[in-house]
């Protein structure tokens, strides 16, 4: 239970991985290579957390999960963002947003 | 739809544990074989998996069910340690739960009536500031006058006898106001309660009867009695668990059918009418709206402003103003401070039980640090060591929690029969609701508060010399608590011990007593009864009269001597009223002081005369003759001459004071006693002869019930049952303490012995004798008594305040109690130092080498 040191700016994980799966059902290396894709390599996703990550926000409503095949005819869990999760991501944007601009802002007054 | 799916998910992992970890596993290890196959770090896959597996609240229980079965395979594995430990937390945990269950609904739990707190006992205040029951005429006027309460009723004892069954029965009742319920709270379930129109002289005879009266004929309702000759219809029946708290044994109510204008309708000072006898117990239910507190004000303002519509006796005057308690505290005053004392001390009984239990959870520490170094070494955190052996102890602490409560059903069964008849509530004692979760929560605590000190300490990398003074601090603390309860014990006993050697003014050997009753108040019938006893062989003598020393009964009358001016109030006083033959002071023994004892000759239509006691005549003539002095006595308008001074007899308890009396014969006072006590004493066994007096009696008249047959040397011990049973459970807990510390201090004895093997065996290789051995650990074990005898005094000192009610004739500090249990104590310590002394001094050097 207890959240282990990532690469990925603590706190941000959830946001990342809504965010991702709003684009499409993903399983989990999908959603951690789409991760580290998009930001070019500035997050690296840690198997362990992101796993843990994806059964707190199932267990939240925020996604389902499922059995599926991968177009490699491979079973995979695939995670879907449910409409609680949409409406989560919704509110957790806003919220970085409004904290990355003011720590923006903070920066740009000290220089 | 977050805590529904955190429940069902947690829950499905629980029970599909197998299904859940394939799932977790097949999903890291695909994530793992796609990640290396794209040229990512190889993972390693039991590891993310573990990590995986962690999540969810199930983890918790997962492990608190491994931790559980993991401590009780320990427990099974040294199943002699695990029994001592759990029976003696069982015999703390059982003892407290049963004094728990039984102080619980005297104490604590309000009265079983609605509104409980509302509902207040009004008494007349004496002028010494004493309580004394309320007279109708004081019911009347206040129930005329007050506004606070919304039901206000008298009551009185009331013991009819029913005719119609195999055998003429008494039953114990009341005579009530008819608001009486009201005031309670609690109507009658089945039928209806009583009607004002009938509570006045002459009124229907109608009777309210008991759940367990109504089981014996369920068709009763509607249909009648026959009690005391007259016909009664039944017109409700109370609900069944309805707690009469006024009077618990009760089981029919009838209506009193006072006049309520009678007692103002006669000419003032001429109040010679039931109406102004003290003899009711008054109660109201305050109104809602108002407080208990207003309605005591209203009270002593009624109290202090007569008015000329409700004219007042002299001895009703309310002079002194009224005492409002509320009834919760007036039922449970009078034994509260000897259940507080005895829940201390079953406390600390429990407290002592802890402390051996944790002590043997040391000594256990000492043995198991390898096997923890080894779980250590493996990985497990400090954290999770104390996890697992808090789980250890409280399971076993649970054990001992079910054991005790097994213990404590037995144990309350006990305490209700072994329980004084004043104390109230019996029916309510037992292992409920609140009992149950007591003796949870208090397993819980004593799980924690044994196993917490042994999991610090044995997952501390300490030195053994630390650990000694910690299991030596837990003995003296033992010991220390021993002695405090010893103390409470031993004051008890003593004081008891005080008590009977009190002389109650009477010789109660050999005397036999009983009631007899006579429902048609006929004098001849008392008459010839006693005639008939006297002629039984063995009797040597037999009187009758109206009340009974030491037996409950106080029948108190205004007194008012002629030598005082009406005007002088100290000329107008309470006394008890002794309404007997003239036999009756030779039978019991009293001894004549001045005067002489009444006679055969002094018989109605003679002049009346009357004896006193001694402190009467101390306490109302003082310096003067008090033969030859006349006074009247309650509603007797007669004035009577006192002939006789005899000695003061003990009416309420030995302990108390002694109390005004009035000794006149049967035949010289206005009225029958309806019931009187028979006193008889005989040449031999006085319990042989119950049958034969029985019969000579019901050879008068076979209709008439005989009840309450007791020997006079057991009221007298009965009179003191109270501190009696205090005594009982005080001894019980202090020896259960005594042996509890012993076997404490004999445990952490034999434990330095076996561990300072070694060191004993050099000492004795070096030449040191087995009687240096010997009292070199004697010394060790005495120290720590004598340190925990010092502490305990102190305690002792402190805790003894709270039993200063319960003591007679010693002082809570009383030196030769504390100095004996000191000696009892040091005495025992020492026998439980000897044993593992004695082991040391026979160590030979080589084999205690050799264990190393």
């Amino acid at each position: 239970m207890e959240e282990k040191n990532t690469d990925v700016i603590q706190g941000t994980l959830d946001l990342l991985i809504l965010k991702t799966l709003s684009l499409a059902p993903l399983h989990g290396f999908g959603i951690a290579r789409r991760v580290e894709q998009v930001s070019r390599g500035v997050f690296k996703v840690n198997p362990g957390s992101l796993l843990v990550a994806l059964q707190r926000l199932e267990r939240a409503g925020w996604l389902d999960a499922e059995w599926r095949q991968t177009e490699n005819a491979r079973r995979a869990k695939f995670y879907t963002l449910t409409k609680a999760g949409k409406k989560q991501l919704e509110v957790e944007t806003e919220d970085w947003t409004r904290r990355a601009g003011a720590v923006m802002r903070l920066l740009k007054a000290e220089g | 739809m977050s805590l529904w799916r955190q429940a069902t998910r947690g829950l499905w992992t629980l029970t599909h544990r197998r299904a859940a970890d394939q799932d977790i596993a097949d999903e890291v290890r695909h994530y793992l074989e796609l990640q290396a196959a794209e040229g990512g770090p190889r993972g390693h896959a039991t590891m993310v998996q573990e990590q995986v597996r962690s999540y969810g609240w199930e983890n918790v229980v997962d492990q608190v069910i491994a931790d559980t079965r993991y401590a009780g395979r320990r427990l099974l594995a040294s199943p002699g340690f695990a029994t001592v430990a759990a029976l003696t937390l069982a015999v703390g945990i059982g003892a407290s739960t049963a004094i728990f269950s039984a102080v619980n609904p005297i104490l604590f739990e309000p009265l079983p009536y609605p509104d409980a707190g509302r509902v207040v006992m009004i008494s007349d205040r004496d002028a010494g500031g004493g309580r004394q029951d309320v007279t109708f005429g004081t019911y009347a006027e206040l129930a005329a006058r007050s506004r606070s309460f919304s039901a206000l009723a008298v009551a009185k004892p009331w013991q009819p006898t029913m005719i119609g069954g195999a055998e003429p029965e008494r039953l114990d009742g009341q005579r009530v106001s008819a608001g009486y319920f009201q005031a309670i709270g609690i109507p009658p379930h089945l039928g209806h309660d009583f009607d004002a129109a009938d509570d006045r002289p002459h009124g229907q005879n109608v009777v309210i009867i008991s759940d367990a009266l109504w089981r014996r004929d369920t068709t009763i309702l509607g249909r009648q009695l026959t009690l005391d000759g007259s016909r009664f219809t039944v017109i409700g029946v109370m609900p069944r668990g309805y707690d009469n708290v006024l009077q618990p044994s009760a089981q029919i109510w009838s209506l009193l059918q006072y006049e309520s204008s009678a007692p103002f309708l006669r000419d003032v000072g001429n109040h010679d009418t039931r109406e102004w006898g003290h003899h009711l117990t008054m109660i109201g239910r305050v109104r809602s709206g108002s407080s208990t507190e207003t309605a005591r004000r209203e009270l002593l303002d009624l109290a202090r402003t007569p008015t000329l519509e409700f004219a007042r006796p002299f001895w009703a005057s309310l002079d002194d103003g009224l005492l409002v308690h509320a009834l919760q505290d007036d039922v449970t005053s009078g034994v509260r401070p000897a259940l507080l004392a005895i829940l201390g001390a079953v406390l600390l009984v429990l407290a002592i039980a802890c402390l051996n239990v944790t002590n043997l959870l040391l000594a256990r520490g000492v043995q198991r640090r390898g096997e923890l170094a080894m779980r250590a070494a493996l990985g497990a955190g400090r954290a999770r060591i104390i996890r697992q052996l808090l789980t250890e102890s409280l399971l076993l602490a649970l054990l001992g929690g079910v054991l005790g409560l097994a213990l404590s059903t037995v144990g309350t069964r006990a305490l209700v029969a072994l329980s004084p008849p004043e104390l109230p509530r019996v029916n309510a004692i037992g292992i409920d609701g609140m009992a149950f979760l007591f003796a949870f929560g208090i397993t819980t605590i004593c799980g924690v508060g044994i196993g917490l000190i042994p999991a610090l300490q044995s997952t501390r990398n300490l030195r053994t010399r630390r650990h000694h003074s910690m299991r030596g601090a837990l003995v003296i603390t033992e010991v220390a608590l021993a002695l405090v309860l010893l103390v409470g014990a031993g004051l008890l006993l003593r004081s008891l011990n005080h008590l009977f050697g009190v002389s109650p003014g009477f010789d109660p050997s050999r005397v036999l007593t009983m009631q007899v009753q006579d429902a048609h108040e006929r004098p001849q019938f008392f008459a010839q009864a006693l005639d008939a006893v006297r002629r039984v062989p063995g009797v040597t003598s037999a009187a009758f009269t109206s009340q009974l020393p030491l037996s409950g009964e106080a029948d108190g009358y205004g007194a008012h001597m002629e030598s005082n001016s009406r005007s002088d109030e100290s000329g107008d006083f309470s006394a008890l009223r002794y309404t007997a033959s003239p036999a009756y002071p030779r039978t019991l023994g009293i001894a004549l002081r001045r005067g002489r004892l009444l006679d055969d000759h002094d018989v109605a239509g003679r002049p009346h005369v009357v004896l006193v006691s001694e402190s009467f005549a101390k306490r109302n003539l003082p310096g003067q003759d008090p033969i030859g002095q006349r006074l009247r006595l309650g509603p007797d308008t007669t004035w009577a001459t006192i002939v006789g001074v005899v000695a003061d007899v003990k009416q309420l308890s030995l302990a108390g004071d002694q109390t005004d009396a009035v000794y006149t014969t049967t035949t010289q006072w206005s009225w029958v006693d309806a019931k009187q006590s028979l006193v008889v004493r005989t040449r031999g066994d006085a319990a042989a002869l119950v049958s034969a007096i029985k019969a000579a009696i019901w050879s008068v008249d076979k209709d008439q019930p005989i009840v309450r047959v007791a020997l006079m040397d057991d009221l007298v011990a009965q009179s003191e049952a109270k501190r009696h049973f205090a005594l009982t459970v005080f001894e019980a807990f202090g020896l259960a303490a005594l042996a509890l510390a012993a076997i404490g201090l004999y445990g952490v004895l034999s434990g330095t012995v076996t561990e300072r093997l070694r060191e004993i065996g050099v000492r004795s290789a070096l030449g040191a004798s087995p009687a240096a051995l010997l009292t070199l650990i004697v010394r060790e074990g005495m120290t720590l008594a004598s340190l925990g005898v010092a502490l305990g005094l102190l305690g002792a000192i402190i805790a003894s305040r709270a039993i200063t009610t319960l003591l007679f004739g010693v002082s809570a500090l009383d030196p030769t109690t504390y100095l004996g249990v000191i000696i009892v104590l040091l005495g025992v310590s020492g026998l439980a130092c000897w044993l593992p002394a004695q082991r040391a001094s026979g160590v030979a050097p080589l084999i205690a080498l050799r264990t190393s």
